[in-house]
């Protein structure tokens, strides 16, 4: 076989660096999903040109062995910097400044002011919504400046398809100690002490979980990537694996190390291209050199990565529904025990882990497990990433360590509630959901409680994998509800019955509440299927399926009972509940309304004012449509 | 409706290729079902039968890994995908709405999912984890965000331009 | 006995022993947990959630998945457990066709007995559900969905047991049903028609196709002459539906029943068992001493026949060309019959009563309709004479029991054996030993044959030979056996397969039983049948001597062969699938290219591309001469020309070529152009 040269990384951080530092300019353009979507790619082209127009010498990758670069600038693109909402994102180094929301029209006035003159333009410049002030980079931006980005750290500065920027940034020496100084029962130690805890879903002791792993005696052993991100509201693992797919792999590579693995698949949700597509990219380029594959860093150890992309089903988060897919079967969850330490993957020991949980790895065994367990609070160690998203003014993605409080997410990092156009204009904050379809709400009164595993499992909440909905004053809870029961009710698998029949009827049920048709016995009907599908089901996600519904029962049972007894939804968002009605003050009798109601519901002669009649009434809001003297109420 | 008469041929062979450059491997099953869709842009029944005779599988279990992924269609989809996220942040800001739309614009419905050309299938998809930029529509693979009912409008008066001036200039080659 | 510690189960201290998980412990605590989805020789499925139980320090678990360990404490029924079991029945009652009294397993259904254990009296919860088709189309088995309540055990057993897969889970979520790829019927598909997803299933989501209307018509037209015939699993199980405990013999009042609901004959299938052993046993020895086609296989179980077809073309050879006892009784009863009894052929009705809903299938095989006259014309299964005979009010237990008639009711003890695995294995020996030897048996009981091991293996030297026999239950053992003989491990002359496990006492046709023991007790019922008769062998049966006398002649001549022979044939595992390959504007030609397993195997692939390839990158009309002519070559890939024993196969128009070759195929293909282009010109 052909064996494949080492590679050096001393050498390569250190030419690299050398390189690096002649550079005069890097301009980094944001390249995730969100900032491709806005235009990213045609503001780089226009970037290139624009500094190609100014005569100036562009390297897009640099040139290790040339020394002259003295006078040259450098444009790459990175992966996700978080910020989407404001994209595409263009970073000027070493400057730091930042500018968003950026045209390629404006690209060669940003070369000719900022990178030839070193002036700032203030029109593309962050502007703080609450103060109104002029931000220039992400050391101003309160939404950076508030953050600690430990696992995201080199996300959005490195290239995430170039690996020798990511080896400059210290990557994979993590990996290298773990192979060549360290035997298999210390990397799980290290994991162990580090109190790392799974950060997708149920938050179980990674390092214990090595542990259960390495103890099994088999000659096959799989480590998993559970990149599977489904939850409907989050993308912290797409903009990992996006944005630093090295450090993704370095962290496998590092668990498959503390178990005895040789092989491993990373499973990625269909959804994602450019994650499936950046992580093919860097394993073949990890492969190229040396770092995977046969005998790594001399070690005598092996290890081949598979990229497996999921077929569209939420369900496939789940472990062992998770393995099932990769061995080509219906996604449909087993019952634990065995766990996949004893039977996993084609029935061989596995590890599985999602990609933050992989992502934060390489950290603690490069800076050691006492320098990790620093961060977080005392049951929760290091950093989350959450997906701000929601009526909130900065949506994004954050990392903050565990014990910040929702306070500071929403209005300090997030820059406040806003109304439904993204404005801030003093919204009261109503609710956050946290934790996809599997978590629950927090209110006002939890404001200021500490986020962490335990603090959100006693408030019938969880991290879940970190999806963050800001909600204001405007929403309707039930609809909420209703929203996830919708969800987990469309991805159940079906293999058990509380899951399958019991979200169908909660949903059902959800629906006689908001077409005015309940009763309290519908509303406690809803509970007791609810604490039975969570008490029943077979696994984590039916268990966690009834979480929104519960939590909002709990938290907002005035909501149900308004919407039960007094058939009024406060937020005008039940169409069945809506009262509709003509306001005798505006009515001018042009019979506009009554002409186009498709139920002819509504009556009145010309020039006299109309009237709705409510049995009739459909709430279709056509009238409300067609009325030029906003005559017809109940609408929003 | 006949096809050119080459095309089944190319995409069986391409069937063929792929079964073979996954080793016939029953575990590769979702990736070779993944590839057989690409070729024929949905999985034909008789190709389903084909597969799980070269996987050696009963055809149930095919059909049944088939029918449970979302992603997999038993039927025949348009030349454009357009998908419409349901997740969260895309729902809380109106993506029923720019549902509506397109089946309004496409003549389309809840039921009815693939225009009568085969030219747009719509399809409602959890979150595409572009949250920051909800709502958000994708057509094939290109994401938009930010799109209303006047934005979506313009995209596919967009598609169906450069749909028209294709033909044109295939006509014109065929003239010549 | 090592221990290995005690569970607390409410209170009482049970010891763990081996088993497979803590439900079986609790069961062995005599408390009966309810199961929809736990069968003990299936996977363990965890999906019904009703053998839930709270344990200490792990929350509330399924039983099923759990393994007991030393020290645990369990509590069966906590308010909590309760609730949930009764919550999660209302929510498959809410989601259930509740059509109880018209239903055929009314009574014996786990869902209604649960229902009135836990006492659910209301379902609060709205019926969600559309209504869908049922699948009525095969012989054997009839699948109602909207009864389905998704425990999944028939798939299981279709696919773990009999290794066939023919249905699967379709869908997903709220939307999943059961059922054959691309919702096609079970007629159409690889279905072996054992019924054994129809024993497992809990509720009345598969039944057994019914024919007792049919029955009752003949019975009721007095111009027709109705006569029965009772295979040997059916004595010891009818009786269940009555109350009776399983294994007991009842054949005297089945007799008796029959009789009086109006059968003019009543006769015994094992009699045709007897004849099957002397033929088959002949033709094993003659095959063992000339070393042909051997091992030889059993043909007695259509389901195993069905499978063979479709999966082991090659071995079909190696089946005995031996009709099963009920063709075999089909074939001598319309032969003799009619100038026994004095009756008109025509109006001869003969009705098979089985412990197998695959016999119904068999019976309307081509093999066994000659001229349009079926050699069985209904096949009654156990539970479907059980209900016939509640429909009539007979106090079956009170019944005097009567004698089968003769000639063909009359039978020895290695016919009724015939109904467990093993049983047709212990027949032949007593048949080979006394015929090999010359010696006589004198101990006819051979138990080495006997158990419930999926594959046993009995070696025995019978005179100068040595035989070595396989004895196999459930066709995933059939298939470990006939793969061990693909490749070339295997030395067994002689292979007793049956598909069911436990053999036909266990048939997809007999009452469905939720006694654990159910398969040892039938077992030991047909032993004790044996017993009971004064002949153990068949060669001792004067009636079959009398039969080979009057009118068969010689064991394996040529009237033998008429009536009990026949052969069988490759068989495709699913119906109308097509895949166009080149589909021009005029075909004229259609050239067919077999892709089904068998001549996949054999190379069917290459042969399409070939074929393909010449026929796109050429054009042969021009070649041929006719130019002008437009495309006039279509080809398709198909899935059995059910010749696969002879594969590739392709076919050319009306043309087909077994053991295609490239070179074959072109020249026939261009022998069709000539012929075609050539009438096109004039």
């Amino acid at each position: 076989m052909e064996t494949i040269a080492k590679i050096d990384l001393r050498q390569v951080k250190e030419t690299y660096n050398k390189t690096a530092s002649r550079i005069r300019k890097r301009i980094v353009i944001c390249a995730g999903t969100g900032c491709i979507a806005n235009g990213a790619l045609t503001v780089f082209k226009a970037m290139e040109k624009a500094i190609a127009d100014a005569g100036l010498e562009l390297f897009v990758e640099l040139e290790l062995n040339r020394h002259d670069h003295d006078a040259a600038y450098q444009i790459t693109g990175s992966g996700c910097q978080g910020f989407c909402a404001q994209g595409p994102l263009v970073n000027i180094l070493p400057d730091e400044t930042m500018y968003v929301k950026v045209k390629p029209e404006d690209c060669a006035e940003i070369v000719e002011r900022t990178i030839l003159a070193d002036e700032v333009i203030d029109r593309l410049m962050y502007v703080n919504p609450v103060t109104g002030e002029h931000n220039k980079g992400q050391l101003d931006i309160p939404f950076y400046a508030r953050q600690n980005r430990l696992v995201l750290g080199e996300c959005g500065h490195v290239d995430p398809e170039n690996i020798r920027e990511y080896i400059a940034h210290g990557g994979y020496f993590a990996a290298e100690k773990a192979f060549t100084k360290m035997n298999e029962t210390e990397v799980c130690d290290n994991l162990v002490e580090s109190g790392l805890r799974g950060r997708g879903g149920g938050g179980f002791p990674t390092g214990r979980k090595w542990h259960l792993t390495l103890k099994e005696v088999s000659e096959k052993k799989y480590v998993i990537c559970n990149g599977d991100e489904g939850d409907p509201g989050a993308f912290m693992d797409r903009s990992l694996m996006e944005g630093n797919p090295h450090r993704v792999i370095e962290g496998m590579m590092i668990a498959a190390r503390g178990i005895g693995a040789d092989e491993a698949y990373v499973y990625v949700r269909l959804e994602y291209p450019l994650a499936v597509k950046r992580m093919r990219r860097a394993i073949e380029d990890a492969m190229d050199a040396g770092i995977l594959g046969d005998d790594i860093f001399g070690s005598g150890h092996n290890l081949y990565i598979h990229v497996m992309e999921g077929a569209g089903a939420f369900v496939c988060g789940e472990e062992t529904a998770l393995m099932a897919s990769i061995e080509g079967k219906r996604g449909m969850p087993m019952p634990k025990p065995p766990f996949p330490a004893q039977k996993g993957l084609f029935g061989k020991p596995t590890v599985i882990n999602n990609v933050e949980t992989l992502a934060a790895v390489p950290l603690i065994i490069r800076n050691g497990p006492s320098w990790f367990n620093q961060h977080g609070t005392a049951g929760s160690k290091g950093t989350k990433t959450f997906a701000l998203t929601g009526h909130v003014a900065n949506t994004g993605l954050i990392e903050v360590p565990f014990g910040t409080t929702l306070r500071e997410i929403v209005y300090n990092i997030g820059g406040g509630v806003t109304n439904d156009d993204g404005k801030v204009t003093g919204e009261v904050f109503k609710a956050v959901q946290i934790g996809g379809p599997s978590g629950g709400c927090l209110t006002e009164e939890d404001l200021d409680m500490p986020l962490d595993y335990d603090n959100l499992i006693a408030k019938g909440a969880m991290i879940g994998s970190g999806g963050l909905v800001v909600m204001n004053n405007q929403s309707c809870m039930i609809q909420i509800a209703r929203f996830f029961m919708n969800f987990t009710q469309s991805e159940s698998c079906g293999k058990c019955v509380p899951c399958r029949e019991g979200t169908k009827q909660m949903l059902a049920l959800l629906d006689d509440i908001i077409e005015g048709k309940a009763t309290q016995e519908t509303f406690e009907l809803l509970e007791e299927v609810g604490l039975v599908v969570k008490k029943a089901s077979l696994c984590g996600l039916g268990k966690t399926a009834p979480s929104p519904v519960l939590s909002t029962i709990v938290k907002f049972k005035d909501e149900y009972f308004e919407h039960i007894h007094d058939k009024r939804c406060a937020t005008n968002n039940c169409k069945a509940l809506r009262s509709i009605t003509i306001d005798p003050e505006k009515c001018i009798g042009c019979t506009a309304c009554a002409r186009k109601c498709p139920v002819n519901a509504i009556s009145g002669e010309k020039k006299q004012l109309h009237f709705i009649d409510p049995e009739v009434c459909t709430k279709c809001g056509i009238c409300y449509d067609v009325c030029k003297f906003d005559a017809v109420l109940g609408f929003n | 409706m006949k096809t050119e008469p080459n095309k089944n041929f190319r995409q069986f062979q391409q069937v063929l290729e792929i079964i073979e450059k996954n080793n016939h491997d029953k575990s590769r099953l979702i990736p070779i079902l993944q590839q057989v869709q690409e070729a024929y842009r949905y999985l034909p029944p008789q190709v389903l039968t084909y597969v799980a005779t070269a996987l050696n599988m009963p055809v149930a279990e095919v059909y049944g890994v088939a029918t449970f992924y979302a992603h997999f269609s038993l039927e025949a989809k348009g030349k454009y995908i357009v998908k419409v996220c349901d997740g969260t942040a895309c729902h809380v800001k109106g993506s029923s709405k720019l549902l509506d739309a397109l089946y309004k614009k496409l003549k389309l419905s809840h039921q009815k999912h693939t225009t009568d050309d085969m030219m747009f299938t719509v399809e409602a998809v959890s979150c595409l984890g572009a949250c920051g930029l909800a709502p958000v529509l994708v057509v094939n693979e290109k994401v938009y965000g930010e799109v209303n009912a006047k934005r979506c409008d313009d995209i596919l008066d967009g598609i169906l331009q450069e749909e028209t001036s294709l033909k044109l200039a295939e006509s014109e080659e065929i003239s010549k | 006995m090592e221990t290995k510690g005690t569970v607390n189960i409410d209170g009482m201290l049970i010891p763990i022993e081996d088993e497979k998980n803590l439900l079986e412990l609790i069961r062995k605590a005599d408390i009966e947990l309810p199961t929809f989805c736990y069968h003990s020789h299936l996977s363990t499925y965890g999906a019904c959630r009703l053998c839930i139980s709270d344990i200490e320090g792990m929350g509330i678990q399924a039983t099923c998945s759990i393994t007991p360990s030393d020290g645990m404490v369990v509590k069966t029924n906590t308010a909590e457990v309760r609730q949930i079991r009764k919550v999660n029945l209302e929510l498959l009652l809410a989601n259930h066709d509740i059509s109880c009294p018209s239903c055929v397993r009314s009574n014996n259904c786990k869902l209604q007995d649960l229902t009135r254990r836990l006492g659910v009296t209301k379902v609060r919860f709205k019926k969600t559900d559309k209504i869908a088709p049922i699948d009525n189309h095969s012989w054997s088995i009839i699948h109602d969905p909207n009864k389905c309540v998704l425990c999944g055990d028939c798939v299981r057993a279709c696919k773990e047991m009999q290794s066939v897969g023919a249905i699967d889970f379709i869908n997903r979520g709220a939307n999943t049903i059961v059922g054959p790829a691309f919702n096609k019927s079970l007629k159409d598909v690889e279905c072996i028609y054992c019924g054994q997803c129809v024993s497992v299933c809990p509720v009345g989501a598969l039944v057994p196709k019914p024919e007792t209307e049919q029955v009752w018509k003949a019975i009721n037209d007095p111009k027709k002459y109705v006569v029965a015939q009772l295979a040997p699993a059916v004595r010891v199980a009818l009786g269940e539906g009555f109350g009776l405990e399983a294994g007991t013999i009842s054949t005297g009042q089945i007799v008796a029943a029959l009789k009086r609901m109006g059968f003019d004959q009543v006769y015994d299938t094992s009699f045709a068992a007897d004849l099957t052993v002397i033929e088959e046993a002949t033709e094993f020895i003659q095959r063992k001493l000339k070393d042909e086609n051997l091992p030889q296989f059993t043909s007695c179980c259509p389901s195993w026949v069905k499978f063979a077809e479709q999966y082991y073309p090659e071995l079909l050879p190696n089946l005995s060309t031996c009709k099963s006892p009920q063709q075999m009784f089909g074939s001598v009863a319309r032969e003799i019959l009619p100038k026994l009894l004095n009756v008109n052929p025509e109006d001869l009705v003969i009705v098979s009563i089985m412990p197998c809903t695959a016999k119904k299938f068999e019976a309307k095989r081509d093999e066994f309709i000659h001229d349009g006259q079926a050699e069985v014309d209904h096949v009654l299964t156990t539970e479907g004479l059980g209900r016939m005979i509640h429909e009539t009010g007979i106090q079956f237990n009170k019944l005097k029991p009567e004698s089968f008639d003769l000639p063909l009711g009359f039978k020895t003890g290695a016919g009724v054996i015939f109904g467990n695995t093993g049983g047709v294995s212990e027949a032949v020996l007593r048949f080979a030993y006394e015929k090999i030897t010359g010696e006589t048996l004198i101990d006819t009981d051979l138990k080495m044959t006997r158990g419930l091991d999926g594959i046993r293996t009995v070696e025995m030297q019978l005179g100068k030979l040595k035989i070595k026999l396989g004895i196999a239950h459930t066709l995933s053992n059939a298939r470990k056996v006939c793969e061990a003989i693909a490749s070339g491990e295997s030395d067994y002359d002689l292979i007793e397969i049956m598909a069911c496990p436990g053999g036909c006492i266990a048939g997809g046709g007999q009452p469905v039983s939720f006694d654990p023991e159910f398969r040892q007790k039938r077992m030991q019922g047909l032993y004790n049948a044996d017993k009971q008769l004064e002949l153990h062998k068949s060669q001792d049966n004067p009636y079959v001597k009398e039969l080979y006398k009057m009118t068969l002649g010689e064991v394996g001549g040529h009237k033998a062969h008429e009536l009990l022979h026949t052969h069988y044939h490759g068989r495709k595992r699913i119906n109308d699938q097509v895949i166009t390959i080149r589909d021009t504007e005029h075909p004229k030609i259609e050239v067919y290219v077999c892709v089904g397993t068998n001549c996949y195997l054999r190379g069917a692939q290459e042969l399409l591309q070939k074929m393909t390839k010449y026929v796109t990158e050429n054009k042969l009309e021009d070649i041929f001469g006719f130019e002008g002519q437009e495309d006039m070559v279509d080809v398709k890939a198909t899935f059995c020309f059910e010749r696969c024993d002879r594969g590739p196969v392709l076919r050319v128009n009306d043309t087909i070529i077994e053991h295609a070759t490239f070179e074959k195929a072109k020249a026939l293909l261009d022998s069709e152009i000539q012929k075609i282009g050539a009438l096109i010109r004039k």
